[in-house]
């Protein structure tokens, strides 16, 4: 169950869309959230969804895959469904009831608005490997550096972060077999008992998390790592054709929206 | 004559400790040797190796790397580039997703130029095996492909040692039995300096230097053939003989003449069979 | 007390995903009380998929877990029970401690179990005296040695009592002394209680020289199950699994290569050098004579 959880995983392909330059996917995505978070009527919902759609396709990425990684979203999209059938007003469906002909198209557009958030930002984690996505990020976010802002000290640390999801996760799952085996119960039990019955993962998996980023420091270390100051990268970031012409596609898309807004569609 | 590492007369407490675990400490390895380091678990022989780069310094005496003090801060970088570190567990050395990211890792560190950070990292993936797994992610591989890794991550660092804290300690045999010939065809075809630290008695014997540490000092130092023959003295120090030896020791004490330094199998077996003819 | 039995036993990881994996088929077997097994095979042999059914960690995918007769696997209470009865150590289960004292620590299963305090306090002085860590009580788990805390985890399954007592490489990182303590201190657990203990291991020479058993996994099959004599008297299949043999048994092949055929079964060292000592003898015999 654990195993499902699918966040910062990479599927190493030789697509176009792999071979992009992280930053122009960052940008394209950022477009994009602008973009849904823009569109109003259902033809820029459609417009958000056909384009996502023809990513997904060109990405060759499994749509199962993208599908799994919505799975833990559920709760959050029943309850903004929920909230938004109940308490939209307008035309009732059937008289007297309080679902409302405006609060299905609400509900609907809300849930779709998190579904192409979230498969958007999965479909460039899973084309772009995060030690590109965090260069990426790095690169883009350089002019905060004058600013003071700590840019290299953050990328990596979600690198980092990303480079121990599998790892924690495959600890996560041997510990709670060691406790289960020692005849602890995660199932049953009112909300406090299965709160408590968390703490013999927790701790375990704390002190060891402490242990890992411990040794962690001990072998960067002695790989000569002393911060951003004067680091080369063997995969050096330059901008092809595809790059512009992806832009040049995410900001033609952009406008598409805001002009279909601007006509109230 | 000095060697490449040398240590003189080095303390070493850690701060949460009231016993030192180095305790006045003198060695001296030279280069291209293959030295093993043998002790029981709290001998002080992990804290021997991270003095080597410098991850620890003395407390009190000095450690030399190529020369080099290695308390001199600004000289930091200088020593690490020469050591390179390979540790006992294989996941938390590993800092990128990529194996080939991965072992880029320590040149990008040292500001190496693109295309040649390229071709460190091709060339120290092929020397270990595992260049076919480049784009591969580190957690799907076994432990001893994992330590592969490591190594190539050292290498393309391009150091005169490679220190080894307990490599195997976490592995299959399988896993254990790659990574000690990959570091012997490494010494073989690079001739580098090996220092490799275990408590595996029959990962000692293709070492041309043994030594045992006991309570933060070094108790026997010599090849593994004269080390291994004092069997007594090994019980002693808490630890074992290579199976070879142990037989071979306890057929003497039966009156058999062979000698105590076949430590390989087949030796081990000639010498027996000899005896037999 | 009571046999463990699997029948045509099969897991299968990810079932109707890409990822799908056949971990073990067809594993059929019966453990008698009071066995002491060893299982061997290499990483993905699926020896560690096979142990975690035996105290229905793990669902099977085919086939069935019998404890004294019926399935453990019946309901959630069965599942439940037969922990009790299959006490289960991990590979480094050091990583499981969490209480803030090794006290605390080993009575986490007994208290599960809802024994009384009197009972669960007489169970964790029992535990931790097979594993000789009484003095450590009040201390904190993650302030001890390596070996004691491994000594700990283990003190935390036997305070169940359990009739079979299953530990995936309790020796794994130790050094020679430590892993001397932890064997020793099985053993005495096994003696005194009349415990079954199945134990997974890379160490041939420690599986050949103390078990009675040898369960050999590879490619999720059980290859072969017999004595540790059975077993070792075919070093060739195991080495073709890539498997190591016991070092006494890999020096007495060397000596057959050199035309020295030993007599009798060569796993373990005693044998070994008693063979040695026969041809000897019989050679100085023979030279005597002349």
């Amino acid at each position: 169950m654990l195993k499902d959880i699918t966040l910062g995983q990479y599927f190493p392909g030789d697509t176009v869309v792999h071979r992009l330059d992280p930053r122009t996917k960052i940008l394209v995505v950022v477009f994009y959230i602008v973009a849904i978070f823009s569109a109003k009527g259902w033809p820029g919902y459609a417009l958000s969804v056909l384009a996502l759609a023809g990513c997904v396709a060109v990405s060759k990425i499994r749509p199962k895959s993208l599908f799994k990684g919505l799975k833990p979203m559920i709760l959050i999209l029943t309850l903004t469904a929920a909230l938004n059938l109940f308490y939209t007003q307008g035309r009732p469906i059937l008289p007297g009831w309080i679902i409302t002909w405006e609060g299905i198209a609400r509900a609907v557009k809300m849930v779709l608005r998190i579904m192409l958030l979230v498969t958007s930002t999965f479909l460039l984690t899973y084309t772009t490997s995060p030690m590109a996505l965090t260069d990426g990020l790095e690169l883009l976010l350089g002019p905060l550096k004058k600013l003071h802002f700590p840019v290299h000290e953050t990328t990596i640390m979600m690198s980092m972060a990303l480079r121990f999801i599998p790892t924690l996760i495959e600890e996560t799952d041997r510990i709670m077999s060691a406790q289960r085996a020692r005849g602890a119960d995660f199932e049953s039990g009112g909300l406090v008992k299965r709160a408590k019955a968390l703490i013999p993962i927790l701790v375990p998996l704390i002190v060891s998390a402490v242990n890992r980023a411990y040794d962690l420091a001990t072998a960067m270390e002695s790989r000569c790592y002393h911060g951003g100051e004067g680091r080369t990268r063997m995969k050096q970031l330059r901008f092809q054709t595809a790059d512009f012409a992806a832009l040049g596609l995410g900001a033609v898309f952009l406008a598409l929206v805001l002009i279909l807004r601007k006509l109230g569609l | 004559m000095d060697g490449i590492i040398q240590f003189e007369k080095v303390h070493y407490k850690y701060p949460e400790d009231e016993r030192e675990s180095l305790r006045g400490l003198d060695l001296s390895i030279r280069e291209g040797s293959f030295t093993a380091v043998l002790g029981r678990n709290g001998s002080g022989k992990s804290t021997l190796a991270k003095h080597m780069n410098a991850i620890l310094t003395p407390t009190e005496g000095r450690v030399l790397v190529g020369g080099v003090d290695t308390a001199d801060e600004s000289k930091l970088l200088d020593v690490r580039r020469q050591v390179g570190m390979v540790f006992q567990n294989p996941d938390n050395q590993i800092v990128a997703n990529v194996v080939e990211d991965d072992v880029a890792f320590a040149p990008e560190n040292l500001g190496v130029e693109p295309g040649e950070i390229r071709r460190r990292v091709d060339a120290a993936l092929k020397q270990v095996g595992m260049y076919e797994h480049r784009l591969h992610a580190p957690h799907l591989l076994s432990g001893g492909q994992k330590q592969r890794v490591a190594i190539a991550g050292v290498i393309a660092m391009e150091p005169r040692i490679i220190v080894l804290d307990e490599p195997t300690a976490m592995l299959d045999p399988q896993g254990r039995r790659e990574v000690l010939s990959t570091v012997l065809r490494l010494r073989r075809e690079k001739g580098m300096t090996v220092v490799w630290i275990t408590h595996h008695m029959d990962e000692c014997i293709h070492a041309d230097r043994l030594l045992i540490m006991d309570q933060g000092q070094i108790a026997e130092d010599g090849t593994p053939a004269e080390i291994f023959s004092r069997v007594e003295r090994m019980k002693e120090l808490g630890l074992d003989v290579p199976e070879t030896t142990g037989l071979l020791y306890e057929l003497r004490q039966e009156g058999l003449d062979l000698p105590l330094d076949a430590l390989e199998t087949e030796a081990c077996a000639e010498a027996i069979a000899q005896l037999l003819r | 007390m009571a046999e463990i039995r699997t029948e045509a036993l099969s897991h299968v990881y990810s079932a109707g995903t890409p990822f799908e994996r056949t971990a073990i088929e067809a594993v059929s077997l019966a453990i008698p009380q009071g066995q002491f097994v060893g299982v061997i095979g290499h990483t993905g042999s699926g020896k560690s998929t096979f142990i975690q059914h035996l105290n229905a960690l793990l669902l099977p995918s085919g086939g069935r877990v019998l404890s004294g007769g019926e399935d453990i696997n019946r309901d959630k209470k069965s599942r439940r029970d037969i922990k009790w009865k299959v006490g289960l150590v991990f590979q480094y289960p050091e990583y499981q401690l969490f209480e803030e004292t090794v006290y605390a620590d080993i009575a986490f299963g007994p208290k599960n179990m809802e024994l009384s305090p009197e009972e669960v306090d007489q169970r964790v002085r029992e535990a931790a005296g097979f594993v000789g860590v009484e003095s450590l009580f009040e201390r904190s788990p993650l302030e001890l040695s390596g070996g004691q805390k491994r000594r700990i985890a283990i003190a935390g399954v036997i305070a169940m009592r359990p009739e079979v007592l299953v530990l995936d490489e309790p020796t794994a990182g130790l050094d020679p002394e430590g892993c001397g303590q932890i064997m020793e201190n099985i053993k005495n657990y096994r003696e005194q209680t009349g415990a079954t203990v199945v134990i997974v291991s890379h160490d041939m020479d420690g599986a050949a020289a103390l078990t009675e058993r040898l369960l050999v996994f590879n490619e999720g099959r059980l290859a072969m199950d017999g004595t540790p004599e059975e077993i070792f008297s075919r070093p060739e299949e195991l080495l073709a699994m890539g498997l190591a043999v016991p070092r006494p048994t890999a020096i007495a092949l060397a000596l057959k290569e050199r035309g020295l055929e030993l007599d009798g079964p060569v796993y373990t060292r005693p044998q070994l050098k008693a063979a040695i000592l026969r041809a000897w003898r019989a050679r100085e015999g023979r030279a005597g004579t002349c």
